[in-house]
């Protein structure tokens, strides 16, 4: 039984690091919602975009080649050179931040005190067209992303888990780097906001628009900021998934995996969505262990498998019955 | 009026810091200010009267730029204000607090007041995010202002405490502050004793009086309790359905009739 309490917390800690990647993605949606109210549907495709321009810049693609080409009849693709890895990062969250300050100009800006819903459908919208335009510029191929980060089994931790307990467990290079990432930023991100006057301002955008007005803060600079500070988290998320799996178009569609993370935890909260994140990659990879077992056959009579496909969106489901507002969400009080 | 005098008290009024010429404020087909003018001098307490409905609110929203008349001009020490945004005009010193207090409720209460000092706060983000040299000295030289309102407020036991925690009297006193740190030239007080009892009244005047009296803060405010109006204000606005009727010190105010109607009603009989 032993051994298989090993497997078990393997796949735990690998759930762990899965999760930590998940909390990234619905931290870009949390910031969002709490300082504009807008549910961003394009995170997901932000992410996407975000690792689509860093693969792009640092191939030395040229973009819009495709439509360079077809404009001109020339046959341009790249500029034969490829950037170090700090200067093509540096780069992308260059055009994140402008792609920021886009969004609020021709965008926000137009539908300031619109219904949500209203602001739901601009954001799908948005997705949408950066799909078209991530496309447009960088090509619809798979690319692999390549920054130096290791990927492969940790041997140091295989090897001392063998010491310790006769088995070693596998965890990859990547997703502990990934994790440390996302520890850090969510750590700094914390530090920004509770201790500079842009975090106050930050905050104090987040619960009452009029006062900020009123004590002079801008909320047109808040949103540009907001929306470069999301677009920066998507540009990491999308790099880790991205060097994990290949950046591809499928790649948008961790905003799904993202919802029921932001459910769990609550739209408003950031701790909500960090451990929202951790308890749904912890969760469905041990639900798996246990029901794909064959002890958990034995005594039941039947076993399951791919649970991970349809987990957290179980997951989502309980709460909405018992907690709507999520484990840190702010508490939804009707008054009559 | 002569440029400046002083008061029986002792404290100088001097030349006008805000002056409303020909305000006239439509919605849609509803006139909420009609063709009203008025000024405010430096160090003095104004105060804006009226019953409920008057616009006595939209008069304070169209000084801090909430709202943007239709007609009228507006003239800030000396100068004819363009049209322009609340943040801007809370950077040209207008600070202000709301009838239904609009604080940040998930936040501190030191937290709070720092927000006050956000225009004076102007090292650049990204020295901010590394909080290293002019920032840092920047946050700690604005901490020592906020710390001085908080005393000053008598608020020190409640510093860490999230102010939607907070009993409403004490809400209204964080909001004053708030208003306070940005250390503005014309402080606009919206209705600060409403729903107060004799107490905290009492202490809110004080405080009013005492702002007025120690840094020179010129304050307009709205209020309903009269006693608290003619106690502590210089020259008294009245308000009748988006009209002006009246305009001088309180003494005055309290004899004209067209004040007295308004209050009492007419016999239309």
């Amino acid at each position: 039984m032993f051994d298989q309490f090993l497997y078990g917390t393997e796949a735990a800690i690998n759930g762990l690091m899965t999760g930590v990647m998940y909390s990234l993605v619905a931290l870009g949606f949390v910031l969002i919602f709490k300082s504009s109210g807008i549910f961003n549907y394009a995170q997901g495709v932000m992410a996407l975009f975000g690792a689509l321009t860093l693969v792009g810049i640092q191939d030395g693609q040229v973009p819009f080649a495709s439509l360079i080409n077809a404009v001109f009849g020339t046959n341009v693709r790249d500029f034969g050179w490829t950037l170090p890895a700090m200067l093509s990062i540096l780069l992308a969250i260059g055009v994140m931040i402008l792609f920021a300050w886009l969004v609020e100009r021709y965008l926000l800006k137009h539908l300031v005190n619109q219904d949500p819903i209203i602001l739901f459908m601009a954001t799908i919208g948005l997705a949408y067209f950066m799909e078209g335009i991530g496309d447009l510029m960088w090509g619809a191929e798979i690319k692999t992303l390549d920054l130096g980060i290791n990927q492969g089994i940790n041997t140091t931790i295989d090897s001392l888990t063998y010491d310790w307990f006769g088995y070693g467990f596998y965890i990859d290079n990547l997703d502990i780097t990934a994790a440390i990432i996302a520890i850090l930023l969510v750590v700094a991100l914390t530090l920004f906001s509770q201790y500079s006057s842009t975090g106050r301002a930050l905050r104090a955008v987040a619960d009452d628009h009029q006062a900020a007005l009123s004590v002079g803060i801008s909320l047109r600079k808040i949103w540009v900021i907001v929306w470069g500070i999301s677009g920066f988290i998507a540009l990491v998320a999308g790099v880790m998934w991205g060097s994990k799996s290949g950046v591809q178009f499928s790649l948008s569609l961790i905003t799904l995996k993202a919802l029921p993370v932001l459910m769990l935890g609550g739209f408003t909260s950031i701790p909500g969505a960090i451990i929202g994140g951790m308890i749904i990659g912890v969760g469905e990879k041990v639900f798996e262990f246990v029901v794909s077992s064959s002890w958990f056959g034995d005594a039941m009579g039947f076993t399951m498998n791919a649970t991970e496909n349809w987990f957290a969106y179980m997951l989502a489901l309980v709460f909405l019955v018992f907690r709507p507002q999520g484990l840190f969400g702010d508490k939804i009080i009707e008054r009559v | 009026m002569s440029e400046s005098y002083v008061t029986p008290d002792g404290r100088t009024i001097g030349g006008k810091v805000l002056e409303m010429r020909n305000i006239t404020l439509r919605f849609g087909g509803v006139v909420a200010i009609k063709d009203i003018s008025f000024d405010i001098r430096e160090g003095e307490i104004r105060a804006i009267i009226g019953p409920n409905g008057a616009g006595k609110s939209s008069m304070l929203n169209v000084i801090n730029g909430f709202y943007h008349p239709q007609d009228g001009e507006i003239w800030f020490h000396g100068e004819k204000r363009k049209p322009m945004k609340p943040y801007q005009i809370a950077k040209q010193g207008i600070a202000r607090t709301f009838q239904n207090i609009a604080l940040f409720k998930g936040m501190s209460t030191l937290d709070n007041i720092m927000t006050g000092r956000f225009n004076q706060m102007k090292t650049n983000m990204a020295l901010q995010m590394i909080w290293k040299g002019p920032a840092e000295r920047e946050e700690q030289e604005n901490r020592e202002i906020v710390e001085k309102v908080i005393d000053f407020l008598e608020i020190q036991a409640i510093r860490k405490t999230p102010v939607g925690a907070l009993p409403y009297g004490l809400q209204k006193r964080v909001e004053l502050g708030r208003a306070l740190a940005a250390q503005p030239r014309l402080l606009l007080l919206d209705e600060p004793m409403a729903g107060m009892n004799v107490e905290e009244k009492e202490d809110m005047s004080r405080f009013i009086l005492d702002v007025n009296d120690e840094f020179g803060t010129t304050i307009a405010l709205i209020e309903h309790d009269m006693g608290v109006v003619m106690d502590i204000s210089d020259r008294v606005v009245v308000m009748d359905y988006g009209k002006k009727i009246g305009d001088g010190s309180p003494d005055e105010v309290r004899n004209n009739q067209a004040v007295i109607d308004a209050y009492l009603g007419v016999d239309h009989g």
